[in-house]
């Protein structure tokens, strides 16, 4: 610790120098925690994903229909749970596309039997299933267009024309939650009932069901009795765990995705080697002083934890303050949240990032910090003249 | 003034010509720098590659026409009766053969991508005999068109290198149909290439969409024609359709992705920016002060300030463009060219696209290279040319 005294006064030497290298590793680990947010946003539904859920859709394609009584068929088969299904509405809001959210049809009650992860007080789940055109709007849906309980609004669908052709209309009566950190709240549930009776066309159509079985090691069983049920009927059916489905969904997103994520961390590293080299060239142009230390006996090992201690230190607080403004960013919500509904950072992305913070330290300090160890008094004072 | 002009580059060429003792902090600088070009251009080139593969080029002469509130193809519903009243308004072109009209079924069917072998979206649309007139640029590279009335599809080239199965010859099963791959095209604007196409009347019945379609494309007399067109089909009370040129339809389609991916690149190259010029301020106010004692000495043989500050913001702004012409190159043999499929969520379905360095994208390259140097390089000048000679000069 008395040492300190020491480290600081060497950064204090060029505070100029010192700020600026500090601001850069800030830069790079705001950066570094974006870029993990947005790997995070991408995956999002894969790592979100039920263990014990299939999703079951059309064989061609999720764009067709299945028929609602398969509902019913599926809960006779052996190892299912609970089914809801669910239904592409497409709603827009105000006429802008750009205000765009997922929106839903579904059973109330069967809805949350097989999604616990989404929580609803029970006052508001009651008055739910009283309001025919009631519907339950996520926090992060909720807080983006400051709804409130008791709001009316309308939507136009694109797909789904109501009869007679105006807007739907939905009370909101509750506001739902995630039981967990990165759980999805951007979303927009009706009821079903009331989008049967009101729908112009497609009746007793839904788009795909989502199934809960009674034991997560069994999926792939009850996912090909789902199929084999379903085998050579006008609607055939393609049934596979939901972890499969979302990663199916991030293989569509294709390259783009491995490419925005290659190029950033490029850009990370860049930065750090930038940062880096200034950090062992002020190193560098202390030998003789470092030669005065030494010359007044302080053991090579000293100097070596001396010089790491300093570029440690520099790291230390560009980086911790770094991720910590990605982590104010990512709590402040997404950016993009048509594109990008979940937008978290998760507590282990902080960890690896103090894990790089103090690897960046070591590695940018340890070249000087050896040339110090190794250093002969003689000719490091010699440097001077 | 010429002796001015004379002293600014003599001081310049000197201070060039000590780069190369300062190689660690002038390349550091030169890196960072390189690395926000190359990072602003690679993401950039994704929309930019994205938008060209959603554009036609070639006159504005083809419209679309949806139903009134649907938002693409994949919404839209029309029956046949109103088909043939978009067919016969006014300012469509006609030949011998009827109007240059296509009523066109759009569907997705999931075929496994060639690179992952996981399940895609991939666009399957019904079009009718005069659908390669109204595009006017379709070519087939490989086998021949399908024939009308059978199980036979053609498939865009984008779509054939990215989807398995889609080669000439070979058949796929949508449904419960299989489908014989008779020929590869190129052309047809928009994300075509990235489609599977067949007859109209073969996919209608395996889709069970009796005699319906969703939209239908028409080339237009000329591309002064489309507002009488679109008049036409406002004010006929037997039509609720809405009218678009495929231009203005293909950009709407695109806007989502574009918007996204260009936002996410200037977002992250601003900061990047910012992680650059710090390393440039630290390379220039270095190499002022590793020269504090010529630099007084330059003023006290009677250089004047003008030209100190002028020559360190030239010796900054050669290493931020050297820098920046670096990672302009590097983005472009990484990015251009480079081959990609992505979703497309405004039409669900997969577009194949090249990712595209444009000349305006190395333009802005080097405007933001410039910039970082500029601002890299005053600061540090203000200092040189504020220096106070006498105590400067006792400084070894």
């Amino acid at each position: 610790m008395k040492y300190l005294h020491l480290v600081w006064s060497n950064l204090k030497r060029r505070k100029l120098r010192t700020s600026l290298t500090v601001l850069s590793i800030f830069v790079a680990f705001v950066l570094f925690g974006l870029l993990c947010a947005l790997k995070e946003a991408f995956t999002a539904g894969v790592s979100l994903a039920g263990a014990d859920r299939l999703i079951v859709r059309h064989k061609v394609s999720l764009i067709m229909s299945l028929p609602e009584s398969y509902g019913a068929r599926m809960a006779n088969i052996p190892g299912v749970k609970d089914v809801v299904h669910m239904t592409w509405f497409n709603g827009i809001y105000q006429n802008e596309p750009k205000n765009f959210f997922g929106t839903f049809p579904v059973n109330p009650e069967d809805f949350f039997k097989v999604y616990p992860e989404y929580v609803l007080p029970e006052d508001q789940k009651e008055a739910w299933l009283k309001t025919r055109t009631g519907a339950i709007v996520g926090r992060t849906l909720a807080d983006r267009f400051k709804w409130k309980i008791g709001d009316r609004i309308p939507l136009m669908s694109p797909i789904w024309q109501r009869q007679g052709g105006e807007a739907w209309q939905f009370d909101i009566v509750g506001i739902y939650t995630g039981a967990k950190k990165a759980t999805d709240t951007s979303s927009f549930f009706f009821r079903y009932d009331y989008f049967e009776e009101a729908r112009a066309r497609g009746k007793g159509l839904v788009g795909w069901y989502t199934v809960r079985v009674d034991d997560p090691n069994k999926t792939e069983q009850v996912a090909k009795a789902i199929d084999a049920e379903f085998a050579n009927s006008p609607y055939e059916t393609k049934a596979e765990p939901e972890g499969a489905f979302a990663q199916g969904f991030v293989q569509q997103i294709g390259n783009i995705g491995t490419i925005l994520i290659a190029v950033l961390s490029a850009v990370f590293f860049t930065i750090l080697l930038v940062a880096g080299n200034t950090m062992a060239q002020s190193v560098r142009e202390r030998v003789e002083e470092l030669g005065v230390l030494k010359a007044m006996g302080y053991s090579s090992r000293l100097m070596l934890a001396l010089v790491l201690a300093e570029s440690c230190l520099i790291a230390a607080v560009g980086g911790s303050a770094g991720l910590s403004v990605a982590w104010l960013i990512a709590a402040s919500g997404s950016p993009v949240p048509s594109m990008l509904p979940v937008f978290v950072l998760p507590e282990r992305y902080l960890l690896i990032g103090v894990g790089i913070v103090f690897a960046l330290g070591i590695v940018a300090g340890i070249l000087p910090a050896l040339q110090a160890m190794r250093l002969q008094i003689a000719v490091a004072l010699r440097r001077h003249v | 003034m010429i002796n001015w002009l004379s002293q600014v580059f003599s001081v310049t060429q000197f201070n060039l010509r000590t780069i190369p003792q300062r190689r660690g902090s002038a390349i550091a600088a030169a890196v960072g720098i390189a690395g926000v070009v190359a990072v602003l251009v690679g993401v950039l080139s994704i929309a930019a590659g994205f938008r060209a593969a959603m554009t036609v080029s070639g006159p504005d002469d083809v419209a679309i026409v949806l139903r009134s509130g649907a938002d693409s193809e994949m919404t839209s519903g029309l029956s046949r009766e109103d088909t043939r009243l978009i067919a016969d308004a006014p300012g469509v072109a006609r030949t011998a053969d009827g109007p240059l009209a296509s009523a066109e079924l759009f569907v997705i069917i999931n075929l496994p991508k060639r690179s992952t072998g996981t399940d895609a979206n991939v666009p399957l649309r019904g079009v009718e005999k005069a659908a390669t007139a109204v595009r006017g640029d379709i070519h087939m590279v490989a086998g021949e068109m399908f024939h009308a009335g059978r199980d036979e599809v053609i498939v865009g080239q984008g779509a054939a290198r990215s989807f398995a199965g889609l080669d000439v010859g070979k058949t796929i099963r949508i449904g419960q149909n299989n489908w014989t791959v008779t020929g590869i095209f190129r052309g047809g604007g928009g994300s075509a290439e990235s489609e599977i196409w067949t007859d109209a009347a073969v996919l209608q019945p395996a889709y069970h969409r009796g005699d319906s379609f969703q939209a239908v494309h028409v080339k237009l007399a000329s591309p002064q024609a489309f507002q009488p067109f679109k008049d036409a089909l406002t004010s006929n009370p037997q039509l609720e359709v809405k009218a678009m040129r495929q231009s203005d339809y293909l950009a709407d389609q695109s806007s989502m992705l574009t918007t996204f991916i260009e936002r996410i690149g200037v977002y992250i190259a601003a900061l990047m920016a910012l992680g650059a010029l710090f390393g440039a301020l630290n390379t220039m106010y270095s190499a002022v002060a590793a020269r504090t004692c010529e630099i007084a000495t330059l003023r006290a043989l009677g250089f004047g300030s003008g030209p100190i500050v002028l020559s360190v913001m030239f010796e900054s702004l050669a290493l931020a463009l050297a820098g920046g012409a670096g990672g302009a190159a590097i983005a472009y043999f990484a990015f251009n060219g480079f081959k990609a499929t992505t979703i497309n969520w405004q039409t669900f379905s997969q577009v194949a696209f090249s990712f595209s360095v444009t000349p305006q994208l190395l333009i802005s390259a080097i405007v933001w290279a410039a910039a970082i140097g500029l601002v890299g390089g005053l600061f540090p000048a203000i200092r040189a040319a504020r220096l106070p000679i006498a105590s400067a000069l006792r400084e070894t």
